[in-house]
């Protein structure tokens, strides 16, 4: 059974000085399962998935991967967030790097990877996601949906044993929300454990195994995708869900 | 006074010329080793390790309350004491310009590296990637863009600078010109020929350097 | 590395004397060339603002031609050239008559180098107050002598006490250039010390603490004229203007 725990997060409580943005939160995610993490603003999710993988360091609580604990700092901490894709708000690809470039350099400079086994495997990455024809340019010339499609064949490159993706479509215009999403929603077929913080309730319901309802920096509640938008438990998520989901 | 004599200038033209050479030797080394000194000190001081930050500040505001003369001075007498040798002013002086380029160009790169968004940072780090891998590979590419324009500006202060080893009587441009100005009683031509001279080369660096701003503002 | 410490020479007689003079002196020149600087530095940076490029151009080119001559060859043409090329009387009054040749020079061509670097950064600070303001004083009937009295310069100073700071802290950094021609300021003296006693150590180290204790009154000082003239409610920091 613990062979297919991926992601064990115990306890994780983090602050800013005097600020406490988690406060004892708990999850733990299977292999292959999808887990959509939603809730107001402000209520730390995105802190919570940058705790993940080890980019935003907390003062307590304990994140297993893989059987492996996560630490901070040095070649083993990097090692350990390398495992795990992560897709940001903002893309982030980096502006001075092509496409192809930008999905090939932590492939060599983090793998060890030769520059051909990497540039091999980011075309065949790019021709799934239907960007083959874009290796050679550069970010800025990419509208935002192709930006964030590469972004994802970027962390996939890594061979990631799970995904994080901090709401991905929230920075994009309505029309190319659509594109994204369906990149995602294949992964999620195929098997690919993913942990997903978003407002995109429609995802959710064809995507998440299980939802994570977060408020104030502590999980509030946690329960299977069909049941939590029936019935949820707690009155903060129906309140959150009822507003929500009237747009 | 008598009429305006240019032949004392057309005269000792080729010692003049070796002073300016001098000069922009200088420029060219201090430049190059306060960037890369520079870059080194900026990183530490980026460390989070509280000990190595302090130590890096130190050297940076230490070096930028003193004048650069008497940093001239420390090192044309430090230099020979800790060498247990006499060596020539030029290597005490090449010494003294780098350390002290070296602090300004930190706080140069220093800048440039804080303008880089915090999301590429993390996306760095993300995926594995080592600070110093973040800082190479990520951070400073997108860095020297913005940086270029204010490494030329400070590389044409220190082009004024290395007047300054006229002090330790090194034969720069400035010192060739003082010897001239001195040898054919003429400081009036000699004085304002070296003033058109500096002007010209400064004028030409600042308008490298808003071309380099120019050239960011396209990209 | 085989030296003899001695740090009793610094106050010994004459060289804690020569050491007392040289900040005395440094201070002096440097406070003096500030006055100046600020006076003229803020004119010719209030003209570079000005709507008439005539003006403008000559304000610009002032400010290139004092800021890209080093300043030792700068007190060199004053104090070998300018005496020079005066007409008749006058030259001859600043090569005979003048008291303290050195010091005076020195000072003028300190006060007029860094005028340049203080021009530039008025100028700056204006164009960082809002259009608007300028419009709106002018629309409430103001002169334009009043709109920079009143209201451009008053903002304009407040956003430039940063970059003012370092300014301030530089001219006393190129104070020791005055002794090329020879002021004997704070780092003249303790060469000298080093060159009549070889305890350069001991010698430089007084000039670098004494360096590092004004730099460091100075950013005192600035800080509270910061917080002083902060308006209430807005936050303190401004443009940088950096060269």
């Amino acid at each position: 059974m613990t062979k297919t725990e991926m992601i064990k997060v115990d306890k994780l409580s983090k602050s800013f000085g005097q600020l406490q943005v988690l406060k004892d939160c708990s999850l733990t995610v299977r292999q292959g399962e999808v887990v959509v993490i939603c809730g107001p603003s402000g209520s730390g999710k995105s802190t919570f998935v940058k705790c993940i993988n080890g980019i935003e360091e907390f003062q307590d609580g304990q994140v297993t991967i893989d059987g492996v604990s996560l630490g901070f700092r040095g070649r083993e901490a990097a090692k350990m967030r390398a495992r795990i894709g992560m897709v940001f708000q903002h893309f982030e690809l980096y502006p001075h790097l092509t496409v192809l470039e930008n999905i090939c350099l932590a492939p060599i400079h983090v793998l060890k990877r030769t520059r051909d086994e990497a540039e091999a495997r980011a075309r065949k990455l790019l021709n799934r996601v239907g960007l083959a024809d874009k290796e050679s340019v550069y970010p800025a010339q990419l509208s935002g949906g192709q930006q964030q499609r590469i972004a994802i064949v970027r962390a996939l490159a890594m061979d990631p044993v799970a995904m994080l993706f901090d709401e991905p479509t929230s920075a994009l215009d309505p029309e190319m929300i659509g594109e994204v999403l369906a990149v995602m929603l294949e992964l999620a077929r195929e098997g690919m454990t993913m942990i997903v913080v978003t407002h995109e309730m429609g995802f959710a319901k064809a995507a998440a195994d299980r939802m994570v309802f977060m408020d104030k920096g502590s999980i509030i509640e946690i329960g299977e995708t069909k049941r939590f938008f029936e019935a949820p438990n707690s009155e903060r998520a129906r309140l959150f869900l009822s507003r929500i989901l009237a747009h | 006074m008598s009429s305006f004599d240019l032949s004392a200038i057309s005269n000792s033209l080729p010692f003049l010329l070796e002073g300016l050479a001098l000069s922009l030797m200088l420029t060219a080394v201090a430049m190059a080793g306060g960037l890369i000194l520079g870059l080194l000190i900026a990183i530490l001081r980026l460390s989070r390790l509280r000990l190595i930050a302090g130590l890096a500040a130190l050297y940076v505001n230490g070096f930028r309350a003193v004048p650069l003369i008497l940093v001239i001075f420390w090192f044309y007498f430090l230099v020979p004491l800790a060498l247990g040798r006499p060596v020539g002013a030029l290597y005490s002086v090449l010494v003294a310009f780098v350390m002290f380029e070296g602090a300004y160009y930190s706080e140069i790169m220093r800048a440039g590296l804080q303008s880089v968004r915090s999301g590429q940072w993390q996306a760095a780090k993300a995926s594995g990637l080592s600070y110093l891998q973040t800082v190479r590979l990520v951070a400073l590419p997108q860095a020297l863009r913005k940086m270029a324009p204010l490494m030329v500006t400070q590389g044409v202060i220190l082009f004024q600078d290395t007047a300054l080893v006229y002090v330790v009587s090194l034969n720069d441009f400035m010192t060739s010109v003082t010897i001239v100005a001195n040898n054919t009683n003429r400081p009036v031509e000699m004085y304002v020929f070296a003033a058109l001279v500096y002007l010209l080369i400064c004028l030409t660096g600042n308008a490298v350097a808003s071309s380099l701003k120019h050239v960011r503002a396209i990209a | 590395m085989n030296y003899s410490w001695n740090w009793a020479v610094l106050v010994q007689d004459p060289y804690v004397q020569w050491l007392v003079w040289g900040t005395e002196m440094t201070m002096a020149i440097s406070i003096a060339a500030l006055i100046i600087a600020l006076v003229i530095g803020t004119a010719i940076g209030v003209l570079h603002s000005s709507d008439d490029r005539i003006v403008r151009s000559v304000m610009g080119a002032y400010i290139s031609v004092f800021r890209n001559v080093p300043l030792l060859l700068q007190m060199f043409l004053w104090f070998f050239v300018v005496p020079e090329i005066l007409p008749g009387g006058a030259g001859r009054w600043l090569k005979r008559d003048l008291p303290y040749p050195e010091i005076v020079t020195s000072i003028i061509a300190l006060g007029l180098f860094t005028s340049s670097r203080i021009a530039v950064q008025i100028s700056a600070g204006i164009d960082a107050v809002p259009r608007g303001q300028r419009m709106a004083a002018r629309a409430s009937g103001l002169s334009m002598l009043q709109v920079y009295r009143l209201v451009l310069l008053p903002q304009a100073v407040r956003i430039i006490v940063p970059p003012l700071t370092s300014e301030i802290l530089t001219i006393f950094k190129n104070s020791s250039i005055a002794l090329t021609i020879g002021v004997y300021e704070l780092t003249a003296q303790t060469q000298q010390i080093q060159s009549m006693t070889y305890q350069g150590f001991e010698a430089f180290t007084a000039a670098t603490v004494i360096y590092v204790t004004i730099a460091l009154l100075v950013t005192l000082l600035m800080r509270g004229v910061e917080r002083w003239t902060a308006l209430p409610g807005t936050v303190s920091g401004g443009v940088s203007v950096q060269f």
